[in-house]
């Protein structure tokens, strides 16, 4: 039976964290992740914990230090938020191409600039081709549950990646909700030991970040692809397995009030839940709407969405991160490739939306879904594809 | 137990040869000069910053390093082996391991002065029981002798090349400004040891002073000047002509900080002019063109001044 307790984000993380009792955690503050840290230094000054606590000068040094950890042998882990993992940005690739297994919690928040402390995605956005696994949360129940899972996923021997598990800033991390502790033992044993294959320390000689030439670079970079497209698998049944333990099951995304929808959403993170209000309020009028949440989106699992959109009309991909392309948001680029193999395709649009905090409402999405009407009613082009909502002057 | 280099010299080696460095590196120099006074039963865990040590030691499939080695990227060695030593102590302390080990970073002057000085000084300030050695060749070599803060005045590099003329305040003369300090700078951390050295001789100051560097608890530093006879242009056999004229004109003066009280490690009977040392070297060539006096003066004044100022924290 697990243990209901009132708790924000960012400490149902810092929870999550003291169970596991990670050898070395390499943290910098930054706002709004900080308090993870504050959590987990008391554990340490209690004794609560038995974690090298590493309070470095930067998120380079911090990734840096992870990296050194990780590499020697030990379970490691650190947090931030936005530019903090923007610094890190030239170790991300480091730590998953040397294979090295740790998780990240990132608390999502916009990049600079101008400088900007709220919500949205463009921090692990932007990190989403630097062969981590990405895992996202739509309120602190999955922040937490994710967070257990992820050190499984990234230490299967089949993978060997490390995993970033992101919430929303503030919404999620500072907001306090009623969730589902799972008892400290059973955390230990479901997470088990660490045993990698090689490591510095203790392991005999070894070599770690050596020079790569033409003759092996490429070799070692399909190896990471491959793990990365392995790491599929590995999330489904590490996930059963959790579902097994706790009565919470967790696939790659959710599906809600898909069966016979033909208007989709597609969101990630805390906006899912505002998503699904509007969804709620149109199927109360008989209107066939649903929403995707995506949970997984590293490895992103392109064929399973495509899947479950083949049946819908029109679907609208929602982005807290703008791309600046010219042509839509990264998830929205990935959905609607994912989609271009179905024999019959939706209608498939981008909303950028909720950038720097901007407040997201169930309005927003009715608006949305109104729209996947119109496009359903008078179709759409190219032209028309990538659009914003909720921005001062455009609608 | 008197320093002997016979014995010493005998000693397995940490990084062996058959790595591609150049010869008369003294990058490799420094590091098994600095390795060798690791006792032997102990272990070693090496992080190398990106440098020419680091791309010529560890191709893959090969290794020139007998036991732990990692390289990570080129401005974080310091934080890189920070994190290797805290999980050496979480495993210690939770009864996972008995053997001892050391904790050595490699950088160059580019990779320790430069871009990786705010790794440095977080890893030094957080106290992690660790050595940092910076092997100091004064430019960018691996990249094609680029400046750097380490880079002496008038050395002629390739972002500061020599001009048709030189004149006093103008481009055109090689580097314009003098080399930092970094030794001093690390000294301002307040870690227990630090000293700058070279090889010269029969090694013995290196050796005894990296012997104090692993085995004073906590974090030490040692600045190691180590030529490169590509950059500085003088031939390959001359190593440790150059690093015994370094020293014996004040250029490169010996000396180590003990828990904050500086100590002369050696005082030349007759302090030599710095002609001297330039002289062998090409990137200092144009110093002694016709006209070109006022340079070696500027550098003459600037050592005599560096020199007076060490020997008064040495008092």
């Amino acid at each position: 039976m697990g243990i209901r307790r009132l708790l924000s984000g960012n400490e149902a993380t810092a929870t999550a964290m003291k169970q596991i009792n990670p050898d070395v955690v390499a943290a910098y503050p930054i706002t709004p992740s900080t308090e993870v840290v504050h959590y987990f230094s008391q554990y340490v000054a209690d004794g609560e914990v038995d974690t090298e606590f590493v309070a470095v000068e930067s998120e380079h040094s911090a990734m840096s230090a992870c990296i050194g950890a990780s590499a020697a042998g030990g379970r490691t882990a650190t947090v931030t938020s936005a530019c903090g993992l923007a610094l890190m940005w030239e170790l991300l690739y480091v730590a998953s191409g040397q294979r090295l297994p740790m998780t990240l919690a990132v608390i999502n928040r916009a990049l600079s600039g101008p400088i900007n402390i709220n919500n949205d995605h463009s921090d692990s956005m932007g990190a989403r081709d630097s062969g981590w696994i990405q895992l996202y949360s739509e309120n602190n129940q999955e922040a937490y549950d994710n967070y257990v899972m992820s050190w499984r996923i990234s230490e299967h021997k089949d993978v060997l990646l490390p995993v970033m598990v992101c919430q929303d800033g503030f919404i999620t991390s500072h907001a306090v909700e009623n969730i589902e502790l799972i008892e400290d033992e059973k955390v230990k044993e479901f997470v088990g030991e660490f045993k990698p294959e090689r490591h510095l320390i203790d392991g005999g000689p070894l070599s770690v970040g050596p020079y790569d030439t033409p003759h092996f670079y490429f070799e070692h970079q399909y190896q990471r692809a491959q793990a990365m497209k392995r790491a599929k698998q590995v999330i489904l049944d590490v996930s059963k397995e959790f579902a097994a333990m706790t009565g919470r099951g967790y696939g790659l995304f959710e599906e809600y009030k898909m069966a016979d929808a033909e208007r989709v959403i597609v969101v990630l993170n805390s906006s899912a839940g505002t998503a699904k209000v509007a969804a709620d309020q149109l199927r109360a009028k008989g209107e066939k709407v649903g929403v995707l949440k995506l949970r997984v989106f590293r490895p992103f699992p392109h064929a399973e969405v495509a899947k479950a959109l083949s049946n819908a009309k029109a679907v609208a991909v929602m982005d807290k991160c703008d791309s600046f392309n010219g042509m839509g948001g990264p998830v929205f680029v990935d959905v609607r490739t994912a989609c271009y193999d179905l024999a019959t395709r939706p209608q498939i649009v981008n909303y950028i939306y909720g950038l720097g905090g901007r407040d997201v409402t169930v309005d927003n999405f009715l608006y949305v879904y109104e729209k996947l009407t119109e496009i359903i009613n008078s179709g759409t082009n190219t032209d028309d594809i990538y659009r914003h909502v909720g921005v001062r002057g455009v609608n | 137990m008197a320093y002997n280099l016979k014995k010493e010299s005998n000693k397995p080696e940490r990084l062996t040869g058959g790595h591609r460095l150049c010869a008369g590196c003294g990058a490799s120099v420094a590091v098994r000069g600095v390795l060798r006074a690791v006792n032997e039963e102990d272990k070693t865990v090496c992080g190398v910053a990106t440098c020419c040590l680091e791309v010529s030691s560890v191709l893959f499939p090969f290794t020139a390093w007998q036991e732990g080695f990692i390289h990570c990227a080129f401005e974080n060695v310091a934080a890189t082996i920070s994190g290797v030593e805290s999980n050496y102590n979480a495993l210690k302390r939770k009864g996972k391991i008995t053997d001892n080990y050391k904790f050595i970073a490699f950088g160059g002057d580019g990779g320790t002065y430069d871009i990786g000085l705010q790794s440095l000084s977080g890893a030094m300030e957080r106290g992690h029981d660790m050595v940092y050695v910076c092997y100091d060749n004064e430019a960018y070599m691996n990249t094609g002798l680029q400046r750097s803060s380490s880079t002496p005045k008038f050395a002629e590099v390739s972002t500061a090349p020599v001009g048709t003329k030189q004149a006093k305040g103008e481009m055109g003369v090689g580097k314009g400004q003098h080399k930092k300090d970094l030794t001093a700078i690390i000294v301002g951390h307040g870690v227990p040891y630090v000293a700058q050295t070279t090889f010269t001789n029969n090694f013995k100051d290196l050796h005894e002073k990296a012997y104090k560097a692993h085995y004073t608890p906590g974090p030490a530093f040692l600045n190691v000047l180590a030529p490169c006879p590509r950059g500085w242009r003088y031939p390959a056999e001359e190593l440790m002509t150059i690093t015994k004229l370094a020293v014996e004109t004040c250029i490169w003066p010996l000396y180590e900080v003990e828990d904050g009280e500086w100590k002369l490690t050696y005082e030349p009977k007759k302090k030599l002019p710095v002609e001297d040392y330039l002289k062998l070297q090409g990137r200092f060539r144009h110093l002694f063109k016709k006209g070109n006096e006022w340079m070696i003066e500027d550098l003459q004044a600037h050592v005599d001044k560096k020199w007076e100022q060490l020997l008064k924290k040495c008092k």
